[in-house]
């Protein structure tokens, strides 16, 4: 198998499915993704806020809850999605792709919550209390002058918890539900052309990621520069 | 009426896990009185003052700020720290803030003005210390004597009845203590009540009414000025100022 060989079958990939990889494959693998990390910072942010709690008990179930989703392999936790959950609770009549995306969801939300919440925490005690001294409450110090700083630190990495998120959402092409890494089984499937298919998946991939961590980078600087 | 302390402690002890960092620490400042502290490090200076306004909450000893026993669990506290400012050896400006906005979050939020009224009194304020051209900046690009003022007027937007300062001028560069400390002379001479821990042992002599001496917890001795640096009776007294006034 030459070099031209390859080239060649890699433009009549191209040609014959493009649509495949980047309407099909791209789509889904964004769409997953940003599902994933938009309702994953939601929960994530509760989860943050529940582990300031006053209750002891809310903040031991939380880290409890943390820490096995941190501790556990994601393609488990997405097996735990497909087949277990739908189980749990037909009457929802989950869909293989909502299933997924619910797993995933979970999956980032632990790791969100300990962004959220190291971001909170790289905000000089100091502030917290000038805040208090000037008569702020808890509350009010919380919202006007640690989170707006603890902003800096979480949307960047916010950010690279969406980069991860795309190469993370490969996995669920183990239940085919339609990313990228599924688009490469199809192709494969149908062309037999493994390498070829590997290809221009895997430089999707790095140009989708790539390209976002040098945005996330320069919009990093910028906010750090505005202070 | 006027001989009633605006602040008295009782019998105040903190400790620090193991370490028992205040032992009893009863005093009184009174209304437009200076007090300054001294002593060693790790004497628990800060500590002491820290506990004025409750960001330390002591174990045991009550704290009367105009009356009300602050230690009381059923006070608010936030509602009496509005009346105390506190100026920081690390100034803890706002970064995120502009520096006017500094000065008018906590009157505005806590409703004790208007944004305008506020804003005006804020313009008024950074002129008295020559910051009113800074206004709209972040304060990320002062320098640490700017910060300082900035963190100044910011405590006395809340228009406080006592002022407390933890070695404000000990993380500033050498040429830029003074401008500092004018500052705090100033507002001194104009009868705000002021506690401060210092190591300016010739700023304290300066404009105290009395100086505490603190070591291992305790105040070890408090008097004039004059009777603290001049006949100091205590040997652990003449023991920390030979050392600091060699
Ligand atoms: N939050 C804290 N946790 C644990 N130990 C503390 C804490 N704050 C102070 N300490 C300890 O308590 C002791 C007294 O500290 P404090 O800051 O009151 O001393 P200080 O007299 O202000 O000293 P300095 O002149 O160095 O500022 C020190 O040994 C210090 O390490
Ligand atoms: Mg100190």
């Amino acid at each position: 198998m030459s070099f031209t060989t390859i080239c060649e079958n890699i433009v009549m990939l191209l040609r014959e499915y493009w649509h495949v990889f980047l309407i099909e494959g791209v789509s889904y693998t964004l769409l997953l993704s940003v599902i994933t990390v938009f309702f994953g910072a939601i929960l994530g942010s509760l989860l943050a806020l529940g582990k300031r709690s006053r209750f002891r008990i809310v903040r031991g179930i939380i880290t409890a809850f943390v820490e096995v989703i941190r501790g556990t392999p994601i393609l488990l936790q997405l097996y735990f999605g497909y087949f277990i959950l739908p189980m749990m609770v037909p009457a929802l009549n989950l869909s293989a792709f909502t299933s997924i995306c619910i797993a995933l969801v979970i999956n980032s939300s632990a790791y969100v919550s300990e962004v959220i919440r190291s971001g909170i925490q790289a905000v000089d005690h100091g502030q917290t209390e000038a805040a208090r001294s000037l008569g702020l409450n808890a509350r009010q110090t919380m919202l006007r002058i640690v989170l707006p700083q603890a902003v800096k630190n979480i949307l960047p990495a916010l950010g690279n918890e969406f980069v991860m998120m795309i190469k993370e959402t490969s996995l669920a092409s183990t239940f085919f539900v339609g990313e990228l890494m599924t688009s490469y089984l199809k192709v494969k499937g149908a062309t037999w052309l493994n390498l070829e298919s590997l290809i221009i998946v895997g430089v999707i991939y790095f140009v989708i990621t790539f390209t976002l961590s040098k945005v996330i980078a320069v919009f990093e600087r910028r906010m750090r520069a505005g202070e | 009426m006027n001989n009633e302390p605006m602040i008295r402690t009782v019998n105040l002890h903190k400790s620090f896990g193991a370490l028992h960092v205040l032992k009893g620490v009863s005093e009184h400042v009174s209304p437009q009185e200076v007090v300054s502290i001294i002593g060693p490090s790790g004497s628990g200076k800060s500590t002491f003052l820290r506990c004025l306004n409750m960001l330390e909450v002591p174990e045991e000893g009550q704290i009367f700020f105009e009356g009300v026993d602050i230690t009381d669990k059923k006070v608010d506290v936030n509602l009496h720290r509005q009346k105390m400012g506190m100026v920081f050896q690390l100034f803890n400006v706002f970064p995120h803030l502009t520096v006017k906005q500094n000065i008018t979050l906590a009157p505005v939020l806590l409703k004790k003005k208007s944004q305008q009224e506020a804003d005006d009194m804020a313009m008024e304020l950074l002129n008295r210390v020559g910051l009113a051209d800074k206004a709209d900046n972040k304060p990320g690009r002062l320098s640490g004597g700017q910060k300082q003022r900035l963190a100044i007027v910011r405590a006395l937007a809340m228009e406080p009845d006592v002022m407390l300062f933890d070695e404000p001028t000990s993380a500033l560069d050498p040429e830029m203590v003074g401008e500092v400390l004018d500052v705090i002379k100033n507002l001194v001479k104009g009868g705000m009540t002021s506690v401060i821990v210092t190591h300016e042992m010739g700023f304290a002599k300066e404009i105290s009414d009395r100086v505490l001496f603190m070591d291992d917890g305790m105040v070890l001795e408090s008097g004039t000025p004059s009777e603290i640096f001049n006949t100091p009776q205590n040997p652990r007294t003449r023991d920390f100022l030979s050392k600091v006034l060699m």
